[in-house]
């Protein structure tokens, strides 16, 4: 007889095991929650990338954390402070620039602004239906069992409630490609491109592959959840880690950093704990990974333990990433080409058109990194200066795209994908490569490595129909389950998926808490 | 990994089927040309009479060439751990210089195939098949130290089997081959050749299996013919060894079960305990494909199964529906594979029976039709489900084997 001395042990402290560790605690179990590095946040962790600059490693804005969520979690209780909500996004090319906020543009024609309010507002009824779907636990297909029927029968629901004409439309796009979508509704290729970059962000996918309208309506849906937008927190997203794991710890969770799951104990065919790599084994009768799914069958629990028909899946499962970051350290602010200096606080996009993005797309197909990445920039210190000594100033960008493995060699494709990144900068902020003091730029295997995220991907693996939903991320995995008695997931792998939400945290809690031990 | 398709042979669009490396000698004894492709080689189905060939099964010495069956070299550090985890049975108990009948699932417990298993050392297994599928022995690889390869093509197989096949082997000149136990395989040298012999078959006699390099096949068929041409041996096509296989209560793929990965439709996959295999599942080793699914069958119990049946009459029940009474209008069985046994003197057959139906000594009814002269004739025979196998020698197990 095994004496457990946890009831669930959290493999991971990403935000979603955070996220995930507080509700069981709340919910009275005994929780621990391990970490193999020495800060928690996973993607979301503050990281100094060179003395006296900070960035997290992966997210560098809060977008679709639910104004509940924060309410629930009780983070403003524990430290959650904003530098800034609602902020705009501006589409910036050497020669002109619009700013987005909602359905609102200006710098554009009065066609293309009334036209961007029309798609924005349908697009945002989609987002809700979509956000209903993703803020509950899937439904099981061919399952007799009454929730999941019930489940399937309410996502039906809820589609028809759309109206008819709404329904059609709904069921028209979400197939289709961004690309034509956005040159369907728009004319100025800026606007295009905004739509574009927040269909592909941290997918492995240019704006013409198809299914990304269903990767710009999971990523809205996520923003239908908070009347703040884009918000920066004081201390950057890692500050949004920090307060997970206070309030957390507050609600009784323990934490164990710099504590590395060597592999998941099982015996007579039930997971009884974790093993360390220091040796130490731990003991409880449930784990949750929220670990990649690839990374917790394969190498932490072992194919010995699974079928192969279920391992054929695991091995299937689409996670290599493509996305890369780069972080800045600034002796001065640039000047944005004819635009006031306030505006380099707005989330920039540097994709002057869907043609360009797509190009950038291409290299990663060919084992290359974009000659002209397209770029999701912010200089958070415009907000928040504690993240820079006095006076300069970081600068944060995610860039797309370099492929995983690249034909260079990693040191040589890194460098160039710098060059290209800072070359690009310098179009829209002239003079902006001549002062940097410190630059970091972490490839997709730097990500895999930095963040212990199998392929680096940014959602722990691609957003696609067969990989969405109720198959996330693959049929006798979703709902947050596993083959095996006691394990269950928790991570971005699960529905709805990747994305500073905590969802998938959230929904594996309440799964967990259903099922018998 | 190798996939091992490197077959000598001229390109496949000129001649789809290949020769195995005994063909020149099958052709040359095919009396009425009856060929039929197995496994992408052309192979015999009908030498001579297909009574002539099964009488010498059970009387005399038969040889059939079973080089298409398929074959995969099974090699590395978590070889015995892989096939555990692959297979139902416990491979951890299989001795070197062993073999073991063995069926495999997939997740949901359903059988994949069935086949068997030779452990030549610790690290050093080969698995012969029915049917290809490298394509789930190297899913099934993900997480092992493991090599898998087929190697159907370099290696020639006989089967010789009958009342006087030990005897043949012997005059051969395989000295001490009467000392293999069924289920044992030896290595033996003859006019610097390697064979080695498996105490193994399908017919449920006394018999063995030959495996050699194929440049050796034509010396060894002719050294065995002159060795046996005393005891009448002659070789069989593989009509007559299905005759023998139903008397022995042995399944056949794509007979008997399908293999799930090729069935589509619902309740059309079987699984071991279905088949009357729960021997071959040993669900206390450590997890194995399709475990979790066997230990929920077992446990709400079994709604079909196949068995034995003998029935009433002379008249073979193929593909005969069955009926709990003869005026039922719902079927509650069929069977799958059927024959009047000469040698038992019994009109038998192997069939899927629904609950409660396949227990032991149960009364069935077997709709018989019977194509006469091109008329169709009906006849209702009662069944009762009857243990396997039907026919089961002593000489099977005898070691030594009585010379005869």
């Amino acid at each position: 007889m095994t004496t457990h001395a946890w009831d669930v042990i959290v493999i991971g402290a990403g935000h979603n095991g955070l996220v995930c560790a507080q509700h069981l605690a709340r919910a009275g179990q005994s929780v621990l929650v391990l970490e193999a590095g020495s800060a928690v946040g996973g993607f979301a962790a503050a990281r100094e990338f060179a003395p006296g600059f900070k960035a997290a490693v992966g997210a560098q804005l809060i977008h679709q954390f639910s104004d509940q969520s924060v309410r629930e979690l009780q983070l403003e209780r524990h430290g959650l402070r904003w530098a800034a909500r609602k902020l705009s996004t501006t589409v910036v090319t050497p020669e002109r620039s619009v700013r987005i906020l909602g359905g609102q543009v200006s710098g554009t024609s009065a066609n293309d602004a009334h036209a961007w309010a029309h798609l924005s507002a349908r697009l945002d009824r989609y987002a809700q239906f979509l956000n209903a779907v993703q803020s509950s636990c899937p439904p099981r297909l061919g399952s007799t069992d009454f929730q999941d029927r019930w489940s399937l029968l309410k996502m039906g629901l809820r589609l028809r409630l759309l109206g008819r004409r709404d329904m059609r439309e709904f069921l028209r796009i979400v197939g289709m490609n961004v690309y034509d979508l956005a040159t369907d509704e728009l004319a100025d290729p800026l606007l295009q491109a905004a739509l574009g970059m927040d269909a592909i962000l941290g997918s492995n996918f240019g704006p013409r592959a198809p299914g990304t309208v269903l990767t710009l309506l999971s990523r809205r849906a996520g923003e239908t959840t908070s009347a703040n937008g884009y918000s920066l927190p004081i201390g950057g997203p890692g500050a949004l880690a920090v307060a997970l794991a206070d309030a957390a710890q507050a609600a009784g969770v323990t934490l164990r950093t710099d504590a590395l799951v060597a592999r998941i104990a099982v015996e007579e065919d039930r997971v009884v704990g974790v093993d360390l790599a220091t040796g130490e084994r731990l003991c409880a009768p449930r784990v949750v990974s929220n670990v990649d799914p690839r990374q917790t069958f394969l190498s932490l629990l072992g194919t010995a333990h699974l079928d192969t028909g279920f391992v054929r899946r695991v091995d299937h499962f689409r996670q290599r990433g493509i996305t890369a970051k780069l972080h800045l350290a600034l002796g001065g602010l640039p000047t944005l080409q004819g635009l006031e200096p306030s505006r380099l606080g707005d989330r920039l996009l540097v994709a002057p058109s869907l043609d360009y993005i797509e190009r950038a797309f291409n290299a990663s197909k060919y084992g290359e990194v974009s000659s002209h990445p397209a770029l999701e920039v912010t200089v958070p210190t415009i907000h928040d200066p504690s993240l820079a000594p006095a006076g300069q100033h970081v600068l944060t960008a995610i860039v797309n795209y370099a492929a995983f493995d690249t034909k260079a060699g990693t040191s040589a494709a890194r460098a160039a994908l710098l060059q290209n990144t800072l070359a690009t900068l310098d179009a829209v902020a002239p003079g902006l490569s001549a002062r940097v003091l410190h630059s970091e730029l972490l490839l997709p295997s730097d990500l895999e490595r930095e963040c212990r995220v199998t392929g680096g991907h940014w959602h722990h693996g691609d957003l696609a129909f067969d990989q969405f939903l109720m198959v996330r991320p693959f049929p006798g995995a979703a709902q947050y389950d596993s083959p095996l008695q006691g394990l269950y997931l928790c991570g971005a792998g699960s529905h709805p998926g990747g994305g500073l939400t905590g969802l998938p945290g959230r929904l594996a809690a309440e799964r967990i808490l259903r099922s018998r031990p | 990994m190798s996939t091992g398709h490197d077959y000598p042979s001229p390109p496949h669009f000129r001649k789809p089927l290949l020769d195995t490396p005994f063909h020149e000698r099958a052709r040359a004894l095919s009396q009425n040309d009856n060929f039929v492709p197995w496994s992408g080689y052309t192979t015999v189905d009908v030498f001579t009479t297909v009574e002539q060939e099964y009488f010498a099964i059970r009387n005399a010495a038969t040889l059939y060439d079973l080089t298409p069956m398929i074959k995969y070299r099974v090699v590395g550090p978590d070889a015995e751990r892989y096939l555990n985890r692959l297979v139902t049975r416990d491979v951890r108990k299989l001795k070197i210089g062993r073999v073991s009948y063995v069926v495999w699932c997939n997740d949901s417990g359903h059988i994949l195939d069935d086949g068997t298993i030779f452990r030549f050392a610790d690290q050093d297994f080969r698995l012969c098949t029915a049917e290809r599928q490298l394509d789930w022995l190297l899913d099934s690889a993900i997480g092992f130290d493991v090599v898998v390869e087929e190697i159907t093509a370099q290696v020639a197989a006989l089967s010789l089997q009958g009342p006087t096949s030990c005897y043949v082997l012997k005059k051969f000149g395989l000295v001490g081959a009467e000392q293999i136990k069924p289920f044992e395989f030896r290595e033996f040298q003859s006019a610097g050749r390697t064979i080695m012999v498996s105490r193994t078959g399908f017919t449920g006699d006394l018999g063995y299996e030959l495996w050699m390099q194929p440049e050796h096949a034509i010396a060894i068929w002719d050294a065995l013919v002159e060795a046996g041409r005393t005891r009448g041996i002659r070789a069989i096509g593989s009509q007559a060894l299905n005759l023998a296989r139903i008397e022995a209560g042995f399944l056949m793929p794509n007979i008997d079960f399908l293999s799930a990965e090729h069935t589509i439709r619902m309740h059309r996959e079987r699984t071991p305990l279905e088949l009357g295999l729960d021997w071959l599942v040993d669900l206390g080793k450590p997890h194995f494909n399709g475990r979790r699914a066997l230990l929920r069958q077992k446990a709400e119990g079994l709604r079909r199964m196949l068995v034995g049946l003998d029935i009433e009459g002379n008249k073979p029940a193929h593909n005969a529906l069955l009926y709990a009474s003869p005026r039922d209008q719902r079927e509650c069985g069929f069977i799958t594979s059927a024959m009047w046994s000469p040698t038992c003197k019994r009109n038998i057959a192997l069939a899927i029976l629904d609950a409660p139906y396949f227990e032991m000594g149960r009364r069935v009814h077997a709709d018989i039709y019977l194509h006469r002269e091109l008329v169709w004739e009906r006849r209702m025979a009662a069944a009762t489900v009857v243990e396997r196998p039907f026919f089961a020698p002593d000489r099977r197990r005898l070691t030594p084997p009585a010379d005869r």
